[in-house]
């Protein structure tokens, strides 16, 4: 099953994304291979996620999954079944604030 | 006839105006990129229709766009609609958003540090693109001026950036920034040697190179900041902005912090030709386009106080190179005015009758088509104005 992941409106503009992405993810998934094939699948979105040289997440954005705040796990970490069978999807929120 | 377009950077989006050479009537086109910050865009001199945009956010970094025809598209260089996404050996693409310091042995410099505000050594941080100036001879060689400052160059039209590292070396463990940022924000390239290029940041100051960019000297003889340590300082002089008429490029003119300076010698020296300004705090400064002594200033009130004197908004010219100013206003807010114009927010054309345009932090855009003497808005209520740019059309 492809995993499923919503990204923040900004980010599909960006990628002339119209709703919910699917993505082939080789098992098992995690953060890092989710996003790894977000970038390898819509390139414009390097950067935008995470650093292009560190990876690390940027500071506005956090990662949910199943009710689950998935933001500080280890980017190797394998995200929950649910999201990995895509019965849930893998959310992508970037901070309410600003003016 | 010949026409203008007039491309303006907000808070939240671009807008792009344009008129005949009237410059009466308006047409307003945009938000685009609606939502994100948009500090600045410029056109190609040799190619009007391509145009760079510097579309940034908190939340997602840093994006440059293009656009080949004129504003009314864009994309992204590195990853043009319809290409496909990986290069011939599957490597992705989209790199054009990608601002990384060179710290390369062979070209560039171990990532250094510089000053951070409490005086101890921060290191580099790539922020945002406050500024790009595009290449006088060819519209895909495109420079960026950043924070931290830095200054990057494309040579691909904006597919992919490489930092000209020597900038730092130029006393860069000095650099401190301002409250606002450690940004380079003026980039002027000298249209009669393409070897020598200024850039100014703050608060820094300004920097020449003779070299394309492989060395750099700090440029700051003459200026006074009673606001750092050592007045006279080589480095540490908040620079605001500077203008040139590239039919001299020896003389350039500056809005620093506190006072309006002049060069005659390429920046080796430079003296205060503030006069009888009202206040000579401000950010931008310009040059009409073809009375190379002529030109324009907004003061404000203060460093501390960032609106117009007497809540009267005032450009003044100078006819004479500076120290002799007078205030145009006609059609100018002259009561309860309370606006900012911030470092990239003026612009000159170059028809006959030379074109002034400043747009202000309350989202007005102002234009003069008789070199400042009758003004008049274009739209008044667009979001907070980071910049302003035009394009002369045939």
């Amino acid at each position: 099953m492809p995993i499923r992941v919503l990204l923040p409106y900004h980010l599909r503009m960006l990628a002339h994304i119209g709703g919910e992405v699917r993505l082939e993810v080789t098992s098992p998934a995690t953060q890092r291979t989710i996003l790894d094939a977000i970038e390898t699948r819509y390139p414009m979105l390097r950067g935008t996620i995470r650093d292009h040289v560190t990876l690390e997440r940027r500071a506005f954005l956090r990662f949910f999954a199943c009710e689950q705040d998935l933001s500080l796990e280890h980017p190797d970490t394998p995200v929950p079944d649910a999201v990995a069978s895509g019965a849930e999807p893998f959310w992508v929120v970037a901070a309410i604030a600003g003016g | 006839m010949s026409g203008v377009r007039v491309l303006v950077g907000t808070r939240k989006g671009a807008f792009v105006l344009t008129s005949d050479g009237i410059r009466n009537k308006w047409n307003v086109n945009g938000p685009f990129f609606g939502g994100w910050e948009i500090y600045h865009l410029k056109g190609s001199p040799v190619d009007p229709n391509r145009i760079y945009a510097s579309q940034t956010s908190s939340w997602f970094g840093q994006i440059i766009q293009r656009s080949d025809d004129g504003g009314r598209t864009w994309h992204q260089p590195g990853t043009p609609p319809g290409e496909p996404t990986t290069t011939p050996d599957g490597m992705p693409k989209g790199e054009s958003n990608k601002f990384v310091y060179d710290t390369s042995p062979e070209t560039g410099k171990p990532l250094t540090t510089h000053q951070w505000y409490d005086g101890t050594q921060h290191p580099w941080e790539f922020k945002r693109v406050w500024h790009i100036e595009p290449s006088c001879t060819d519209p895909d060689i495109v420079f960026a001026g950043v924070e931290d400052a830095a200054l990057f160059r494309s040579v691909d039209g904006g597919r992919t950036w490489h930092e000209l590292a020597g900038l730092r070396d130029a006393r860069g463990s000095q650099w401190q920034p301002g409250a606002g940022g450690m940004g380079l924000h003026t980039i002027l390239l000298d249209p009669s040697n393409p070897n020598r290029i200024y850039i100014a940041i703050s608060a820094a100051g300004a920097f020449r190179t003779n070299d394309a960019g492989k060395t750099w000297k700090p440029i700051n003889r003459g200026l006074k900041s009673e606001y750092i340590p050592d007045p006279n300082a080589e480095i540490g002089h908040c620079v605001h902005r500077i203008a040139m008429h590239p039919a001299h490029p020896d003389t350039l003119y500056m809005q620093k912090h506190w006072d309006v300076m002049r060069t005659d010698n390429a920046g080796d020296s430079w003296h205060e030709i503030s006069g009888n300004l009202p206040t000579d705090f401000g950010f931008p400064i310009e040059v009409h386009a073809h009375e190379p002594q002529t030109i324009y200033v907004v003061p404000i009130k203060s460093d501390s106080e960032h609106y117009p004197p007497e809540g009267k908004l005032r450009v003044y010219r100078s006819r004479t190179g500076g120290n002799e100013w007078e205030a145009l206003t006609k059609g100018l807010p002259q009561s309860d005015c309370y606006v900012n114009v911030l470092r990239d927010a003026m612009a000159v054309d170059s028809l006959d009758a030379c074109g002034i345009y400043l747009g202000t932090t309350g989202g007005q855009v102002y234009v003069s088509a008789d070199s400042g003497d009758n003004w008049a808005p274009i739209v008044r209520d667009l979001p907070a104005v980071f910049s302003v740019e035009v394009q002369t059309l045939p």
